[in-house]
């Protein structure tokens, strides 16, 4: 029954991926275009002189992660919306000192994989040439021609990605100040009356801040925005503070990831669901790939902690010989059943089952996350918005989650310059709807999508795998579904119906 | 509800020249445009009138203290005054690309409207004034009732940005007698609550520069404006308090092209704002049949 399991798994989630040698060239950002930091002196002169001389901005992105400078990145290179001020409220180093990255050093095992659709974003935005300056290599196209187009995606390490949105923010004008420092408080005001009458009694906060609202840091500075976005993770303080109520439960699973080497390069990402969960094998140039192995806590635990040695032998084997036999392509069987499609049948179809590449050595150390899903009700309250994973948190199975964050980004960027072109307050709710009604439906799709395979793959009953491995096999040869999933995947669809 | 019962029995003995709140008018199905240079009796005997045209203002402190708590609602988006709310961005759209192509501002500045001095007849709360002066224009909000013109003034102060615009309890033709001219008039859901229009039209265009713009909009007087602004906004959505709107005061778009040409202005575009109730978004469109927005210029051999 597990060789049925693993039947055409590997086929379907074949994705060819172009290799990208991420480390080939050394980056060092000059002092000199560091952004604009609160340093210890200039921290020390606002606390003297009082509140009254309070920062203001127009927003408050709270995470600098690839999430929130993606949006930083998009507002910077719109003409409505790149004379706003922003502050980053983040204490992650890697956003005020040097970022090097050398090309001695294996791939980082926190990567992610891209879209097409997100790859276009950056590309707008100015940001996908310095994931380029960092590679330094052209890459190999691959004619993903099942959909006619040349890739499926791209896996890139998250600190390239992270360094080119910044280096991308800092090149152009935009006003973006770095706060190292994390959000203890919030301070909205939920009814405008509220804070003229508030006004009204008290002289002592200047009226011109009333309608913005109040980020107490953890220093004890305050700043004060427009709107504040929040983009710090699954668990997002804004999203506490804001008191925004979440739906989701927790997987009882955690994945390891790791970089390993392999003595054959490998342009092709593999992903096989075994009874505990799926093994998943990103390429990210030359011969490092990325693993993503999902199992149960006591396992990962365990795993965390055997050898080098044991721990590659597992690997192999959840990749390839272990848990039953590798599947045949069964061109010749079923391919009768479905001959009716011949015409259109997918070029993948075609092709027979490879096999993965055998792991020869760990490049990294092994880091263990929990796994869960998380959903925010909402995304939107006055002077409020959540994106990213502070909005949404996915399984990591079919390599999203990031791109859901990309696009919610995307889409603030653009709903808020719209409100900018007509004057609008860019924290009113009205606007911020905008960006939760095309956002949600969206997110909630994906999600749903997500679970359902999760789900199916969770259980490992004789007579159901043999039904999940026809289906796999149906959305394997016939093209139109087969496509259908490829574009959704890449996120050229929103929706994963035909709408 | 008991809430929604005061508005009612409140606003059937009240009426606002600006807001979409406003009594009953007594009914009267044909408007009357002749030169006639005073308004016949049959048209200006609206009760307890707040006729910003007549000098004289029938404004009585009880009545005033009545509309305090719903004025306090002007800027709660989703109090009484969501739909106007939400038909605003619509609204700016429409101004935004008429005033910058007659004025020839760059559309893609994020201050088009730079160094204009705009009227905005009929502010209430300031909803229009704001974006407008965000948008970068001078902006003078007047409006017959004072306790809109303090919130607004208070909710206007909150951001330096909009703190400038002036504010005045006044009306239309005080202004004019004041001499006080603009480069945009801007008198949108007014006219319908007005008992004169052509004076009022008279009043806007003396207001307007030469070479200046009006904009205008309202509710046209057609059956499927009744059956949605009327009788489905009023009484099966609740959107407005009923009474908000009498069918016979709207106007045509012809009836207003004719009043506003006798004033000695031009309307050059009209547009209306079509509701999606699936989005429930408000969209510019071509069609004119319920609420419909006027853009007019005021033509140079006109006083």
């Amino acid at each position: 029954m597990n060789r049925l399991v693993k039947k055409t798994v590997s086929n379907l989630f074949a994705l060819k991926i172009p290799s990208r040698s991420i480390c080939t060239g050394a980056v060092n950002v000059p002092a000199s275009t560091v952004p604009e930091i609160l340093n210890e002196n200039e921290k020390k002169e606002n606390n003297t002189i009082s509140s009254n001389s309070v920062q203001q901005y127009d927003i408050a992105i709270v995470g600098g992660g690839m999430v929130g400078m993606a949006l930083a990145s998009f507002l910077a290179i719109m003409p409505m919306t790149k004379q706003l001020s922003v502050a980053t409220i983040d204490s992650n180093p890697a956003l005020s000192g040097s970022m090097s990255i050398k090309k001695e050093d294996p791939p980082d095992p926190r990567v992610s994989t891209v879209t097409p659709a997100t790859i276009s974003f950056l590309q707008d935005a100015g940001a996908w040439k310095y994931v380029w300056d960092y590679t330094g290599l052209g890459y190999a196209r691959y004619n993903a021609r099942d959909v006619n187009k040349d890739f499926l995606g791209c896996v890139a390490e998250n600190k390239v990605l992270h360094s080119a949105l910044l280096s991308c923010i800092k090149d152009s004008d935009f006003k973006n100040t770095i706060y190292p420092l994390r959000l203890n408080s919030m301070t909205l005001n939920r009814s405008s009356m509220s804070v003229v009458e508030e006004n009204m009694s008290s002289r002592e906060s200047s009226p011109a801040q009333g309608q913005c609202a109040k980020l107490q840091l953890s220093d004890g500075s305050s700043i004060y925005a427009k709107l504040v976005v929040g983009a710090d993770g699954g668990k997002s303080r804004v999203r506490e503070l804001a008191g925004f109520k979440t739906t989701g439960w927790n997987y009882s699973q955690n994945a390891i990831i790791c970089t390993v080497e392999h003595p054959s390069e490998n342009r092709c990402a593999w992903q096989r669901f075994l009874p505990t969960g799926p093994i998943a094998l990103l390429p990210i140039g030359d011969n490092f790939s990325n693993i993503v192995w999902t199992m149960s806590p006591t396992e990962s635990n365990q795993r965390k902690s055997i050898t080098e040695e044991e721990f590659l032998k597992d690997v192999n084997s959840a990749l390839d010989y272990g848990y039953g036999s590798r599947p045949t392509s069964s061109l010749s069987g079923t391919r009768d059943v479905f001959s009716w499609f011949k015409m259109g049948t997918t070029v993948s179809a075609n092709e027979s089952f490879e096999i993965p590449p055998k792991i020869t050595k760990l490049a990294s150390q092994r880091m263990v996350f929990p796994l869960s899903l998380r959903h925010a009700n909402s995304y939107a309250s006055k002077r409020v918005v959540l994106i990213g994973d502070a909005a949404h948190t996915v399984h990591p199975l079919a390599g999203q989650g990031v791109n859901l964050g990309f696009g919610d980004a995307y889409s603030l960027s653009r709903v808020i310059a719209e409100g900018i072109a007509l004057g609008t307050d860019i924290g009113e709710v009205n606007l911020l709807k905008k960006y939760e009604a095309e956002r949600k439906p969206a997110n909630i799709a994906m999600m749903a999508v997500l679970e359902s395979f999760q789900k199916a793959y969770s259980v490992d009953f004789g007579p159901f795998n043999i039904l999940r491995a026809a289906a796999f096999h149906g959305a394997n040869y016939i093209p139109p579904l087969k496509r259908s999933i490829i574009s959704y995947a890449s996120g050229e669809q929103n929706f994963p119906i035909f709408l | 509800m008991a809430f929604r019962a005061t508005i009612n029995r409140i606003l059937r003995h009240r009426r606002f020249p600006n807001s979409a709140n406003s009594t009953l008018h007594l009914t009267n199905n044909t408007r009357c445009f002749s030169h006639a240079p005073s308004p016949s009796p049959s048209q200006s005997f609206k009760a307890n009138d707040k006729d910003p045209h007549s000098g004289s203002s029938s404004l009585k402190d009880n009545e005033l203290a009545k509309f305090a708590a719903i004025s306090d609602t002007w800027w709660d988006s989703e109090g009484p005054f969501k739909p106007l709310h939400l038909m605003n961005p619509t609204r700016l759209a429409f101004i935004r690309s008429t005033l910058c192509r007659h004025f020839k501002r760059d559309p893609y500045s994020t201050r088009p409207f730079e160094g204009l001095k705009i009227v905005d007849v009929g502010c209430g709360g300031g909803i229009l004034s704001e974006p407008l002066a965000r948008l970068g224009a001078t902006v003078t909000g007047v409006d017959a009732v004072e306790k809109n013109i303090k919130i607004a003034q208070l909710h206007a102060d909150l951001d330096p940005t909009t703190s400038t615009i002036e504010y005045c309890c006044t009306t239309a033709e005080k202004l004019v007698e004041e001499g006080r001219t603009f480069d945009a008039v801007m008198a949108l859901e007014v006219i319908e609550h007005v008992a004169n229009p052509e004076e009022f039209c008279k009043s806007l265009a003396a207001l307007t520069n030469p070479d200046g713009a009006t904009v205008i909009s309202t509710i046209n007087r057609s059956m499927r404006a009744y059956a949605t602004a009327i009788v489905a906004a009023e009484y099966i959505l609740h959107w407005l308090p009923k009474g908000t709107h009498q069918w016979s005061s709207f106007l045509t778009p012809l009836e207003l092209a004719m009043i506003l040409h006798r004033a000695g202005i031009n309307v050059e575009e009209m547009a209306g704002f079509v509701y999606n109730p699936l989005t429930g978004r408000w969209l510019l469109s071509d069609d004119i049949s319920v609420n419909f927005i006027a853009f007019a210029t005021k033509t140079q051999n006109t006083i």
